[in-house]
């Protein structure tokens, strides 16, 4: 039996009248990679931003490695090892893709503002080490040769790739990849899952939402299928994949 | 720039930096050595600004109070009106302290707000600082209210007073020289701390909280503390800046920390470059000396052309600033000397 890294138990948010999700419990084990599929509007989304501390759930218990994350908010759990990319891209536009990159080392670095301006030799040798560290970030996910470009300007498929160095800078036990390969094109997903493979055989746990049925079954080691707020399938791919319940909400059951 | 013309640069303006005083106040007259003085005020005021709105980009309509604060810890702690005569090593940085807690008593209560509402906030803030200095006179008298604080202590340095002039070697230092001297020393620490900060963790955490605060708090970054910490720091060059502004004039009173100075302030910021110092540098220097130098020109030039004055130079200097601010940002909205990166901003944005 593997080590459980994330648990979640009887989890419930309601948006007004709208119950988002109702009880969910998921359990997610060091070192794999773990699928949460769904249709649209099934919930993925608001569990992903429960467990990534931007909503505050209304019940249950959330626990991160030995940690109570429950209604923790965002930078208490990315400091305890959750880091998440958007659904949407949200990278610091205006910034070059290294300057993001820096960016994600913050809390692992801790010079005040009297060490800043001083620029004593610890805050001299912590920001070399920055800099360092989202280089070889860069070349990690293979975008170093774009690093001084602005995030804006960098194409779609290298956009996603900064946005996981990003995350993977404030060195996360659990990276949370919020529909990665959405708009990507075969070849780019292919590259992609790729990516996401070295991340876990590089020791960090893979969280992932997606869309792409296929790519999931092929890649996930567990998924957990949601629909209408609630956990409907939890398991390997090869059973989920057959299981009625999971066929009836994607393909709806035939009236006869 | 390779070192070699780096270091020529920087030994040719400190040279001029050093020599500037002598230069005008010979040239064009002492009082315009003082308008340099006040436009070094200025530059510490619009740099501490630019921290909150440049940087973090938090919209500030009151950042006269911190410079008021500073002022007036300085003025209550050097001059007959309590009779204490601390001296400035200890009054300047303990206005400084204050003026930086006064930030976190701004910032605290407006942490959630933004743009619009941030700004109506904060001026509502800059009023009140100057309304309770305005009244702060009954029942016990703190700030002797509208008349103000007078004979404010000048800047005592190893027993020499700034506040009388003194001969040197035949040369006659007046008290504007000196406090040039001082107000430039203190101004290249602003600068100094201001672009280090830029440069850290901590102006990067500002930068990303600006472009977009939830991946900031997405990559860990507490935003309470880095927005506190943008009021504070702000608001601790606006503190030093008031302490020398009260020290140098040796008279404050409340008038001279209304809204218009907050929002001049602003506009060195905003016309200058926003979040690039050298420009906000230049947009603080500019706006101080633009207006007394059409002071001079507009009387004389009406006098000349057309023999006798048809608008009160007063108005006529204002009018033409004004206007001159408004075509600015039609033609040049990104500043006189933007950073390249906002250039290119701005470029793009013509374009979409």
């Amino acid at each position: 039996m593997s080590e459980v890294l994330l648990k979640i138990e009887g989890i419930n948010k309601r948006f007004g009248g709208l119950h988002a999700l109702s009880n969910v419990s998921l359990h997610i084990n060091k070192g794999e990679i773990y699928g949460l599929i769904g249709p649209n509007g099934a919930g993925k989304t608001t569990m992903f931003n429960v467990l990534t501390g931007l909503y505050t759930p209304d019940e249950g218990s959330f626990t991160f490695d030995g940690n109570d994350l429950f209604r923790a908010p965002p930078h208490v759990v990315v400091n305890t090892g959750i880091a998440r990319t958007f659904q949407n891209i949200r990278l610091f536009h205006e910034m070059t893709a290294l300057e993001n990159v820096m960016v994600g080392r913050h809390i692992r670095s801790k010079a005040n503002a009297l060490g800043a301006v001083l620029r004593n030799k610890a805050t001299r040798d912590e920001e070399a080490e920055i800099e360092a560290k989202a280089w070889e970030l860069l070349r990690y996910v293979g975008i170093e040769d774009v690093a001084y470009e602005r995030a804006k300007n960098l194409s779609y498929g290298h956009q996603r790739r900064l946005e996981i160095a990003r995350a993977l800078a404030t060195e996360p036990k659990l990276l949370a990849l919020d529909e990665p390969a959405a708009g990507m094109n075969p070849s780019e997903t292919e590259s992609l899952k790729a990516l996401m493979e070295k991340i876990r055989d590089g020791g960090v746990t893979v969280l992932l939402i997606e869309h792409d049925v296929k790519l999931m079954m092929g890649l996930c080691d567990r998924i957990a299928v949601l629909d209408y707020g609630k956990k409907i399938a939890e398991g390997v791919p090869e059973v989920v994949r057959k299981d009625p319940k999971v066929i009836e909400a994607y393909l709806g059951v035939a009236h006869e | 720039m390779d070192t070699n013309k780096k270091l020529a640069v920087f030994i040719a303006s400190a040279i001029v930096l050093a020599v500037l005083p002598f230069v005008v106040g010979n040239t064009l007259g002492n009082s315009w050595v003082r308008t340099i003085d006040f436009a070094l005020l200025y530059v510490m005021l619009a740099l501490g600004l630019n921290i909150v709105v440049g940087f973090a980009g938090l919209l500030d309509l009151g950042f006269i109070a911190f410079y008021a604060v500073g002022a007036y810890t300085f003025a209550l702690l050097g001059s007959p009106h309590f009779d204490i005569h601390l001296p400035f090593y200890i009054s300047i940085p303990l206005g400084a302290g204050l003026a930086a807690m006064f930030g976190l008593l701004l910032g605290t209560p407006v942490l959630k707000l933004k743009g619009d509402y941030l700004a109506i906030v904060t001026l509502g803030f800059g009023e009140i600082v100057r309304i309770f200095m305005n009244n702060l006179n009954a029942p016990v008298n703190i700030t002797n209210g509208p008349q103000g604080i007078n004979l404010i202590d000048p800047i005592q340095i190893g027993g020499v007073s700034l506040g009388k002039a003194i001969e040197v070697f035949g040369f006659s230092l007046n008290p504007v020289h000196m406090y040039y001297y001082v107000f430039l020393f203190l101004t290249v620490v602003v600068v100094i701390m201001v672009y280090r900060l830029q440069h850290s963790r901590i102006g990067r955490a500002w930068v990303a909280m600006r472009e977009d605060s939830i991946a900031a708090a997405a990559m860990g970054l507490n935003i309470r503390n880095i927005k506190l910490l943008a009021f504070a720091l702000g608001a601790l060059s606006g503190g030093v800046a008031g302490g020398l502004f009260a020290t140098f004039q040796g008279f404050i009173s409340p008038e001279s920390f209304g809204l218009l100075e907050s929002i001049m302030i602003l506009a060195m910021v905003v016309l200058g470059g926003m979040g690039h110092i050298p420009g906000v540098i230049l947009g603080a220097v500019v706006l101080t000396i633009a207006p007394e130098v059409l002071r001079d020109v507009i009387g004389p030039l009406q006098m000349h052309t057309f023999g006798k004055m048809i608008v009160d130079p007063e108005n006529a200097r204002m009018l033409l600033f004004g206007a001159a601010m408004v075509i600015m940002m039609l033609v040049r909205p990104e500043g006189m000397w933007p950073s390249k990166r906002r250039a290119a901003e701005f470029k793009d944005a013509k374009k979409g």
